[in-house]
């Protein structure tokens, strides 16, 4: 019998990953009224919290290395980056969570797409979409209402390279906390842990520079720190040329090996579902 | 007589019943139920654990130390945890309109508020409780006790609930207009809790004039607190205001009665 040339795998097109984004994007673009209140919440807690941090640096004008005007500046990134990275949880691996729980990972697994790319695009597109709104708007209030530093150059450069870096970080951490669903059924426990660390370890309740030493740069070190720490360091030039690179070249590192941790568990995962009979 | 106190507790009956179901129902799941109640205790704890952090840099906060500031947490801390206990459900009005369930509850014989607060009733909030409990007693360490103070206490934590109660409740009502702006609420009910955790001395006048008369949430902690902790008002208003947060209490009852009530009246099922 002439054998029928199979694909081995079909690997898909770039131009798949592009679309699933794109849509992604277009899906979130569709709730105009709840973008809208988001916006106003991420707004009212950003005056709350300047306020506070006015008081707090007119106490101690050079805390944690920080001026006023980084302080109050870091509250807006704080703000911009709350939803882009998913402090909170949710995004496209709390999708996945629910279809884990439901069995409908099932028709995910046998589509000939990679189950993490397609996941990845669509986050991307997400972020992409909540950077745009829920990132900017809250930034231009803040700019009306306080004194900001905006940056010019090299910092805006070094702060766009860190926002990919800090989206894939955050999905990486994410979706294995959607993958515990294949073992434990119900996610709500690690990903409620997860919430916790990313609040705290990103910078978002306190700045990290305010730590005192030695838990300052073991917060630094670990993956958190690129959810916020590290782009509002990049935009207000607290780091800089070769240390910036650095910061950069770790938070990329931290990237790579959360999502080769992503890609292992969900094989063994398959294999899981496999001997399960789906 | 028997017949009106029979009428005030009917509805704490059926939220007892509904909300013991879904106790049980959540206890299905053990090991879920107390990790996150063990990670609900960790996260509302954060906010106390980022003022310990800033307080390692400064000496005081608009004029208040760490004890002081700990007191203020916790009473509107113990405020807002009570009321999300109770009614924090009532956020979910949006989408129990979008998916029906509104229409369903409204034909069944229990008060349509109780149905909408005791829905999936979750028994771990009460982790949120204890964590600003535990705040609230570290501030009490610092208080220099008297009868009058301990009544004024009591009083401010009861009216910091029903503050919070019916800002959970007034607000939501916003969501039989516009489902999906349940997120609003937040910024008046969550924003309300942060603002009231600090010493209001560093918000500037205006911003403390609107917290004290046009939402009046300065009561839930700042005034009655100054008149604990024996402080005088940063802001010159008159004392008597430390000991109106009755009247608050009872005037954001009153508007989310009626903003229920108004809610109530204009809803037409999905569709309208």
């Amino acid at each position: 019998m002439p054998a029928v040339p199979v694909p081995q795998s079909a690997a898909p097109h770039p131009s798949l990953y592009a679309a699933v984004a794109a849509r992604s994007f277009r899906r979130y673009a569709t709730y105009v009224a709840a973008t809208l209140a988001g916006i106003f919440t991420n707004s009212v807690f950003g005056v709350i919290t300047s306020f506070v941090y006015v008081a707090v640096w007119r106490a101690n004008p050079t805390a944690g290395g920080y001026d006023v005007t980084d302080a109050v500046t870091y509250v807006w990134i704080g703000q911009a980056m709350l939803m882009t990275v998913c402090m909170f949880g949710g995004g496209s691996p709390d999708a996945l969570a629910s279809r884990i729980r439901s069995g409908d990972v099932a028709v995910d697994l046998y589509r000939p797409v990679s189950l993490l790319g397609w996941y990845l695009a669509a986050d991307l597109g997400r972020a992409a979409y909540h950077l745009l709104t829920r990132g900017a708007a809250p930034l231009l209030v803040g700019g009306l209402l306080f004194d900001l530093r905006w940056p010019l150059g090299w910092e805006l450069l070094w702060f766009g390279l860190s926002l990919p870096l800090a989206v894939a970080v955050s999905f990486a951490l994410r979706m294995l906390a959607a993958l515990s669903a294949f073992w434990l059924l119900d996610d709500t426990g690690p990903r409620s842990l997860l919430n916790f660390l990313a609040v705290f370890g990103s910078g978002l309740t306190v700045p990290l520079v305010l730590f005192p030493d030695g838990v300052r740069e073991v917060l630094t070190a670990l993956p958190f720190a690129a959810y916020l720490q590290l782009p509002a360091d990049l935009w207000l030039g607290q780091r800089t040329g070769v240390d910036a690179l650095a910061a950069l070249g770790l938070a990329a590192g931290w990237a790579v090996v959360l999502l080769t941790a992503c890609a292992w568990v969900l094989r063994a995962a398959e294999r899981r579902v496999v001997v399960q009979g789906g | 007589m028997a017949d009106l106190l029979a009428r005030a507790v009917a509805p704490a009956v059926d939220f007892t019943r509904i909300g013991a179901l879904w106790v049980r129902a959540s206890m299905a799941y053990p090991v879920s139920f107390w990790l996150l109640a063990v990670s609900s205790f960790l996260i509302t704890g954060l906010d106390f654990a980022g003022i310990v952090v800033i307080l390692g840099n400064i000496d005081d906060l608009g004029g208040f130390g760490l004890h002081e500031i700990a007191f203020l947490y916790g009473a509107s801390g113990l405020g807002i945890a009570f009321a999300d206990l109770l009614v924090g459900r009532v956020e979910r009005l949006g989408q129990m309109i979008r998916l029906g369930r509104l229409d369903v509850m409204m034909v069944k014989p229990v008060p349509l508020l109780v149905q909408v607060c005791a829905d999936e009733f979750a028994l771990r909030r009460l982790a949120r409780v204890l964590q600003a409990g535990v705040v609230f007693g570290v501030g009490c360490w610092t208080v220099d006790w008297t009868l009058p103070r301990v009544g004024a206490s009591v009083v401010m934590v009861v009216c910091s609930a029903l503050i919070f109660f019916s800002l959970f409740v007034g607000l939501a009502c916003v969501q039989f207009w516009t489902t999906d702006s349940a997120e609003v609420a937040s910024a008046f009910t969550y924003g309300g809790n942060t603002v009231t955790s600090y010493p209001l001395s560093v918000f500037p006048s205006e911003v403390v004039k609107a917290l004290t008369f046009v939402v009046p949430i300065a009561f839930v902690s700042w005034y009655p607190a100054l008149f604990v902790l024996g402080r005088p008002d940063p802001f010159g208003l008159p004392s008597w205001l430390q000991h109106a947060a009755p009247v608050a209490a009872a005037v954001c009852l009153l508007a989310a009665g009626l903003a229920w009530r108004a809610g109530v009246r204009h809803y037409r099922s999905t569709g309208s």
